[in-house]
C-alpha cells in the first residue's frame, strides 16, 4: 500500500487506463499541458501521451459532451472533463437527452462508454455558480451511472471501472476532497460500481454519506463515540446503481438512519435515500428518518453565509441525537 | 460526370423515399401510426446526393425528419417502416419511432429529435475517425432551424478546428415548424455562416439532386483529404407541413405552388431523359418497382407483432462485463 491523494489517485487511474487501452483520449477546457485541468488531475497527461489525446478544447460544454457522445458511439471512450460541475447545465442536452438515451431509443444497438468527470461542492468560496453539488439531477436520469467517491481508494478504482465500462458514466469529483490523503495499492485495483462501503462500523445508528460529507460524517461519528453513541458510516460510493441492499441491512442492524449530503435537500439525494428505508426498511425504523443537507438555497459566497448551508459535524452530531431520543 | 447507372440509382433511391413517405402518410391518415410524422417528401435530392458520395461505412447522422436519410444511406425499409409503426422488428424494436431511427450497421449513428443535437455528435464521430487513423467521412443533416442552435456553433467550431472529416448539410426547407427563416435570421444564406469557422461554405440549389451531388462529392474528398469540414446548403422545401396535424396555412399558396414545379423528382427526370440516361418505359419501371418494394415494407411491418409491454425495461444500461446490466 502507499499514501496518496484523491487528484493523484484520479491521474492514476487515467493514466493507467490510458496505457491500457489506446481508444480511451481525455477532451476538456484546460486539461492540457498549459494547465493540466483546472484542478490539476491530467498534469503530465498530455506530456506523456500527446495533444491528440488529452485535447484542450474551446469553452463549448456542449460540443465537449457531444463531441464525446459521438467518439463513444464509433468505438473510442472519452473521459471527459467538465471543469465546474455547475457547467453541466451548458450540457444538459448531450448528458441527458444523448448520452443516457442513445442506447436506449436505439433498441439497444449500440453503447455508449463516456465518462464525464466534473467536479461539484462548496467550501472554496466561490460562489453560485461554481460550488452546487447536482448529483440528483443525473441520479434522476435513467440510461446514467453516477459515481460519488469520497477516498483516493474509491476514485481510482470508480474511475478505473467507469472508462472501462460500457455505459455513460457521470463522474463527481468533490474538490475539497483533491488533497485528501488515503491508502491505496500498489498494484492496480478497481471498485465495482453498486457496492457501498462501510467506511466505520457501527451498532446505534447509520449514518448514510456521499463525497466529503463521508469524512464529516466520519468525523461526527469519532466524536459520537466520546459520547457512548456508536454509529455506523455508510458510504453509497455510486449513487446509480445504488447499492439499496446495503444501507437496508445497516438500518436493519442500527434501527435509525441520518442521511447526510451536499445537495438540497427538496427532492435531493437524501430524499430518495430516505424513499429507499421507507419502502424497505420501514419496520426496523426505531426512530423517524433525519436528513442533514442543504438548506434548499443557491450557494452563497461570504464565508460566514456558505459556512452556514453547508452541513458540518455540528449538525450531524445534532441529527443523531434527535434520532436517539 | 457521374455515370449512367449511378445516376438511375440515386433516381431509384429518390423514388423510393417518395413512395415511402406517401405511404406513411396515407398509413397515418387510416390511424396506424403512433404518434406523429415529419415526411421528408420533397427534400429526397438533399439525402440522396449527398448520400451517393459515401461509402457503406461511412457515417450519417440525422434528425426528426430522417425516413429519407435513412433510405439514402442503404437502410432496409421494412425495418424502417416497422419501427414507424412500433413494431418489435423495427429498427428500434419499437423504442425509438419516427424520430429515432439508426442502424449502426450501416453507419446510421441514429436520429435526434432535439433540433441541432446530432452537430456535436457528428464531430465526435469525426474525431473518432481521426484519432482510429481510418479515411472514413461523416454527413451530419440538419436544418436551417437547428442553424441558430449553439450546437452548430460549438460543434462546427470544435470540427473547423480540428480539421474533421465532416460534411456539414443543411436542408434550408425555409421554415422552422411554421417560423419563416427571415422572421428568425438577418442572413439569407446558412452557408454565410462557414465564414465564421474558416470552413468553407457553400449553398446550392438543394431540389437539384446533381448540384448537391458535386457539392457534397467536392466536400467528402476534402474530408477524406483530412482537410477539414464544409458547410453545405441545400436549398428546398417540404412538400408537407412540419408534422402530423400542421396544414401549413403559414404557407403563401403561390410558393407552394412553385416549389411543387421544381419537384426534385421531375427535375431529375426531365434532366436524365435529356441526358439519355432513362426512358419514359424505364422510369415506369422504376416507380412500379420502388412502389412494390414500399408494398413489401408495408406488409413486412403490418404483420409484425408489438413489443412485449414490459420490453420497455430493457436496453437502459448496456451488459457489464460481471453483469449488471438491464
Amino acid at each position: 500500500m502507499k499514501e496518496t491523494t484523491v487528484r493523484d489517485a484520479l491521474r492514476e487511474a487515467l493514466r493507467e487506463e490510458m496505457k491500457r487501452d489506446k481508444t480511451v483520449f481525455l477532451l476538456g477546457e484546460d486539461i492540457g499541458r498549459y494547465w493540466g485541468g483546472a484542478f490539476g488531475v491530467t498534469k503530465g497527461l498530455a506530456e506523456e501521451f500527446g495533444d491528440e489525446r488529452v485535447r484542450d478544447t474551446a469553452i463549448s460544454e456542449s460540443a465537449i459532451i457531444g463531441v464525446g457522445v459521438g467518439a463513444a458511439i464509433t468505438g473510442m471512450r472519452p473521459v471527459a472533463e467538465i471543469m465546474f460541475g455547475d457547467l453541466s447545465a451548458l450540457a444538459m442536452d448531450q448528458i441527458c437527452n444523448q448520452a443516457a438515451k442513445i442506447r436506449y431509443m436505439f433498441g439497444g444497438q449500440v453503447k455508449v462508454p463516456l465518462v464525464i468527470r466534473t467536479p461539484f461542492g462548496a467550501g472554496v468560496n466561490i460562489a453560485s455558480h461554481h460550488s452546487q453539488s447536482l448529483e440528483a439531477w443525473f441520479m434522476h436520469t435513467p440510461g446514467l451511472y453516477v459515481a460519488v467517491p469520497s477516498t483516493p481508494y474509491d476514485a481510482k478504482g470508480l474511475l478505473k471501472t467507469a472508462i472501462r465500462g460500457n455505459n455513460p458514466v457521470f463522474f463527481v469529483e468533490h474538490k475539497l476532497l483533491y488533497p485528501i490523503k488515503g491508502m491505496i495499492p500498489e498494484e492496480e485495483h478497481v471498485v465495482p460500481f453498486g457496492v457501498a462501503d462501510v467506511k466505520r462500523e457501527g451498532a446505534d445508528v447509520t449514518i448514510f454519506a456521499t463525497l466529503y460529507m463521508v469524512h464529516k460524517a466520519l468525523a461526527a461519528a469519532e466524536q459520537l463515540s466520546k459520547q457512548g453513541v456508536s454509529a455506523e458510516v455508510v458510504d453509497p460510493r455510486t449513487l446509480s446503481p445504488l447499492d439499496k441492499s446495503a444501507i437496508v441491512k445497516s438500518v436493519k442492524k442500527t434501527g435509525r438512519i441520518v442521511i447526510v449530503t451536499e445537495d438540497c435537500k427538496t427532492a435531493g439525494v437524501s430524499a430518495e435515500i430516505g424513499a429507499v428505508v421507507a419502502e424497505e426498511a420501514l419496520d426496523y425504523l426505531d426512530a423517524p428518518i433525519k436528513r442533514v443537507a442543504e438548506p434548499d438555497t443557491p450557494i452563497p459566497f461570504s464565508p460566514p453565509l456558505e459556512g452556514f448551508v453547508i452541513p458540518d459535524e455540528k449538525s450531524i452530531i445534532k441529527a443523531v441525537k434527535e434520532t436517539l431520543h | 460526370m457521374v455515370e449512367k447507372t449511378k445516376l438511375v440509382d440515386m433516381y431509384r433511391r429518390m423514388l423510393q423515399i417518395r413512395f415511402f413517405e406517401e405511404k406513411v402518410f396515407e398509413l397515418y391518415g387510416q390511424n396506424l401510426v403512433p404518434g406523429t410524422i415529419h415526411l421528408y417528401a420533397g427534400e429526397e435530392a438533399v439525402a440522396v446526393g449527398v448520400c451517393a458520395n459515401l461509402r457503406p461505412d461511412d457515417y450519417i447522422t440525422s434528425t426528426h425528419r430522417g425516413h429519407g436519410h435513412c433510405i439514402a444511406k442503404g437502410a432496409d425499409m421494412s425495418k424502417v417502416m416497422a419501427e414507424i409503426l412500433g413494431k418489435k422488428t423495427g429498427y428500434c424494436k419499437g423504442k425509438g419511432g419516427s424520430m429515432h431511427i439508426a442502424d449502426f450497421n450501416i453507419g446510421m449513428l441514429g436520429a435526434t429529435a432535439v433540433v441541432g443535437a446530432g452537430i456535436p455528435i457528428a464531430a465526435g464521430a469525426g474525431l473518432s475517425i481521426k484519432l482510429r487513423g481510418t479515411d472514413h467521412v461523416v454527413a451530419c443533416f440538419f436544418g436551417e432551424g437547428a442553424s441558430n442552435q449553439g450546437t452548430f456553433h460549438e460543434g462546427i467550431n470544435m470540427a473547423a478546428v480540428w480539421r474533421l472529416p465532416v460534411v456539414f448539410v443543411c436542408e434550408n426547407n425555409l421554415y422552422a415548424m411554421g417560423t419563416r427563416q427571415s422572421l428568425v435570421m438577418a442572413v439569407e444564406n446558412i452557408a454565410d455562416r462557414a465564414v465564421a469557422y474558416g470552413i468553407p461554405g457553400v449553398s446550392v440549389d438543394g431540389n437539384d439532386v446533381l448540384a448537391v451531388y458535386e457539392a457534397a462529392s467536392e466536400a467528402v474528398k476534402r474530408a477524406r483529404k483530412s482537410e477539414g469540414p464544409t458547410l453545405i446548403e441545400c436549398k428546398t422545401y417540404r412538400q408537407k407541413g412540419h408534422s402530423r396535424f400542421d396544414p401549413a396555412a403559414y404557407r403563401p399558396k403561390g410558393e407552394v405552388e412553385e416549389w411543387l414545379r421544381k419537384d426534385p423528382i421531375l427535375h431529375f427526370k426531365a434532366k436524365l431523359i435529356e441526358m439519355n440516361a432513362l426512358t419514359d418505359e424505364e422510369d415506369e419501371r422504376l416507380r412500379r418497382e420502388a412502389a412494390g418494394a414500399v408494398e413489401e415494407a408495408v406488409k413486412f411491418a403490418m404483420e409484425s407483432p408489438f413489443p412485449q409491454p414490459e420490453e420497455a425495461l430493457g436496453d437502459v444500461y448496456a451488459e457489464e462485463e460481471g453483469g449488471s446490466g438491464k
